[in-house]
């Protein structure tokens, strides 16, 4: 039914363009001046039947299925009917053998059940069909009529081509909104929520110096309140993004400055999409990169200088995740060099600067609001990195600042605690969200400060 | 403070020397050029220019789009080195010396040639910062004090201290765009160079503005070797001591402005002034 909706829905669209702009054109061959062009009496009337069409079946559709529902319920009896659980399995068995994978003993209730949910169904797509059509119908008349030498066809579809634009920024931003939601519940929940056995007070999660939530799965085990303790994720998440921001910092920008300033056009055209293969490795790969080559290189290196190194280390994780983000910087630092007009330099090697004092106090500065920003970018890609880390850094909560221990991060242990069946209702799980929320609250945090700080340092030039 | 006396005296004996040529009216050639082409790789874009121009005064490059006098304004800063495909043969000296010697260091050579641009271009930085950039990088100053008498007073010698005195902290991208034009003025004689090079200077001005840099450079004339390029044969009217017109890559006609637009000698430069091309 969807498949013949859809096909009349196109052949109709087709129709509505074709008949409105020949109508155009005709009425134009007579003499008469035409505010619009053709194509915009076309296009819509291609609007005046879309819009209608799928409105009729965005809301028809799930009434229909609802309708179909209700009333095959009918056949069965009423305590059936009123328990939500029952009713739900219920209408399952009658899905399933409306759909042919019923398999078992089909008792008569059920039979009848699924007669009367298909008979619905049925007729009530054919009689969405019908109204589509004849809405799509309406619309085209309505256009045909509507074309005139005076009709503002053109300006009528720039104000829906506008509402259509509008509704599309409108779905990011409301998925937005949807995840901070849910997240934010469940956090609550988390914290605040009686019926959730061994969730730690507020206080206790933000401050508390250990984690270990696999201990807190029963209430005799260990102490619940110590067991989400907060920081020690923080603190591990920090410090392997600090190691990587100290590996990609000074090589990307500096390699950015390269880029831009020093290679020539034609070094540049090869040598930047080589950097960006880098961006495109799957961060697994880098894991096990980490964890087979350059965990094991580490701690070698460490144990010929006497250190005491975990075979999984922040130094590790954090070099490697390093690696991941350079292109990151450098490929966004030397866009934004590029775009600084060639007339700064100019004006800074006609007062005998040398090249590099030229990129030092001319081309940086006036580039700072887009690096920043591709700093800031690139950090939150690490503090939200997950792969790596749960290769290489290991899964214990240590509460150190020693880059050659074993550490582990936020997005590892929401990991850590979601795989695998969960029951979601229970702190463990929770916990996860509460993680997340942390998570989120953090790179907000860090894009109000980039912005504070291209804000700041914004300069206007042309 | 002995430093700072002895200081002043070698000034003022430098500039004794200076005006006893212009009092004495034989007016040495500050920049010679012999024989110089300039190649945009294939494109012969200036043939055979020679040219003298005297110190003290304004000379204005005049000529129709494309015949090369931008070209040959930045073979003298030697701008024209950030242009990959550029190549410039001949000879121009500045003071005698070749400016395209290979032991000659082309930054040295750019702090004495300052260079003001067709569309202002102000660092995006403070007023102060701007004007104080040249004097930084070639360390002119020793400390914050001598650096805020050379920022003051370029700014006074480009008529622009008054309007900017009490935001010296401002932007420079913040002012209005015949005020940037001054800065980058300012900020070409904070390093105190002998000659000022002017790319077109006033194409992006409104006339008010216009007028203003016109005065200016008018003031400044008595103590630098400026030139100027321009599409406005009124501005080298107004402005310059001597005029040049560049056709085609050439240089045609080169005399006192009062005679390039009285009594010309080539029919080019006449048809060029009487506004029959160009």
């Amino acid at each position: 039914m969807t498949v013949v909706y859809f096909t009349a829905l196109a052949l109709l669209t087709l129709t509505a363009y074709v008949l409105a702009s020949r109508r155009s054109v005709a009425l134009s061959a007579t003499g008469v001046r035409m505010h619009s062009l053709p194509a915009y009496h076309g296009l819509l009337a291609i609007s005046l039947v879309i819009a209608p069409m799928l409105l009729i079946w965005a809301v028809g559709t799930p009434l229909v299925s609802q309708l179909a529902a209700s009333n095959a319920l009918t056949n069965f009896p009423a305590e059936i009917r009123n328990d939500a659980l029952q009713a739900g399995s219920a209408l399952r068995e009658i899905k399933n053998l409306a759909a042919g994978q019923h398999s078992g003993d089909v008792s008569d209730a059920l039979r009848a059940a699924t007669d009367t949910y298909s008979a619905w169904r049925t007729s009530g797509n054919f009689l969405l069909l019908i109204i589509g059509l004849t809405a799509a119908l309406a619309g085209i008349a309505t256009s045909l009529r509507m074309v005139s030498g005076q009709f503002r066809a053109r300006n009528h579809f720039e104000r829906i081509v506008r509402i259509v634009l509008m509704a599309c920024a409108g779905v990011a931003v409301l998925t937005t909104i949807g995840i901070v939601a849910s997240v934010l519940t469940e956090t609550i929940r988390f914290f605040f929520d009686p019926n959730i056995k061994g969730r730690p007070g507020i206080l206790d999660f933000l401050f508390g110096t250990e984690w270990n939530p696999q201990q807190a799965m029963r209430a005799d085990q260990g102490d619940i309140k110590s067991a989400y303790g907060f920081v020690p994720l923080l603190t591990g998440t920090l410090l392997i993004t600090a190691i990587a921001m100290c590996v990609a910092g000074p090589l990307g920008l500096l390699s950015a400055i390269y880029l831009a300033e020093y290679a020539s056009p034609r070094m540049r055209r090869y040598a930047k999409p080589v950097l960006e293969i880098l961006a495109g490795v799957p961060t697994v790969v880098l894991g096990f990169f980490a964890a087979l080559t350059v965990a094991p290189y580490i701690r070698g290196w460490g144990e010929a200088l006497g250190l005491d190194v975990a075979s999984e280390s922040a130094l590790a994780a954090g070099l490697v995740m390093g690696m991941m983000i350079i292109p990151f910087i450098s490929s966004l630092s030397d866009d934004v060099m590029n775009a600084v007009p060639q007339s700064l330099r100019d004006g800074a090697y006609a007062l005998g600067a040398t090249k590099s004092e030229a990129i030092k106090q001319v081309v940086l500065p006036a580039a700072l609001p887009g690096i920043v920003s591709a700093f800031m970018l690139a950090m939150s890609r690490a503090i939200g990195e997950t792969m790596i880390v749960v290769m290489a850094a290991g899964l214990a909560a240590n509460l150190t600042l020693n880059p050659l221990d074993a550490v582990t991060t936020i997005t590892v242990q929401i990991k850590t605690i979601l795989v695998g069946d969960q029951e979601f209702d229970s702190a463990k799980t929770l916990a996860a969200f509460a993680l997340g929320f942390v998570l989120f609250f953090i790179t907000l945090i860090l894009n109000i400060i980039a912005l504070r700080i291209v804000r700041k340092y914004r300069e206007q030039y042309d | 403070m002995e430093n700072s006396t002895v200081d002043l005296s070698a000034i003022e004996r430098v500039e004794a020397a200076r005006t006893a040529h212009l009092t004495a009216g034989a007016k040495p050639a500050k920049v010679l050029a012999h024989d110089v082409n300039v190649y945009y790789g294939d494109k012969h874009a200036l043939q055979a220019v020679n040219v003298e121009i005297p110190d003290r005064g304004v000379m204005a490059f005049i000529g129709p789009s494309g015949c090369g006098k931008s070209t040959f304004l930045r073979c003298i800063n030697r701008m024209n080195d950030t242009i990959a495909s550029c190549r410039v043969t001949g000879k121009i000296t500045i003071d005698d010396q070749d400016i395209y010697d290979r032991s000659l260091d082309v930054v040295q050579l750019r702090a004495r040639v300052g260079m003001v641009f067709q569309k202002p271009n102000p660092f995006p930085k403070s007023i102060y910062d701007n004007v104080a950039y040249g004097p930084r990088i070639h360390g002119l100053t020793a400390n914050k004090a001598e650096l805020d008498e050379v920022v003051q007073s370029s700014l006074e010698k480009a008529a622009l201290w008054n309007e900017v005195k009490d935001r010296l902290q401002d932007s420079g991208t913040g002012l209005s765009g015949g005020q940037q034009q001054r800065l980058c003025i300012a900020r070409a004689i904070a390093v105190n160079p002998d000659i000022i090079l002017m790319d077109e200077p006033c194409s992006a001005l409104d006339p008010i503005a216009t007028a203003k840099v016109e005065t200016l450079i008018d003031e400044l004339r008595s103590n630098f070797c400026i030139i100027i390029v321009t599409h406005s044969m009124q501005q080298a009217a107004r402005v310059s001591q001597r005029t040049a017109f560049f056709h085609l890559g050439t240089l045609v006609e080169e005399d006192s402005t009062k005679t390039i637009f009285s009594n010309p000698k080539d029919q080019r430069t006449q048809d060029y002034i009487t506004g029959r091309f160009g």
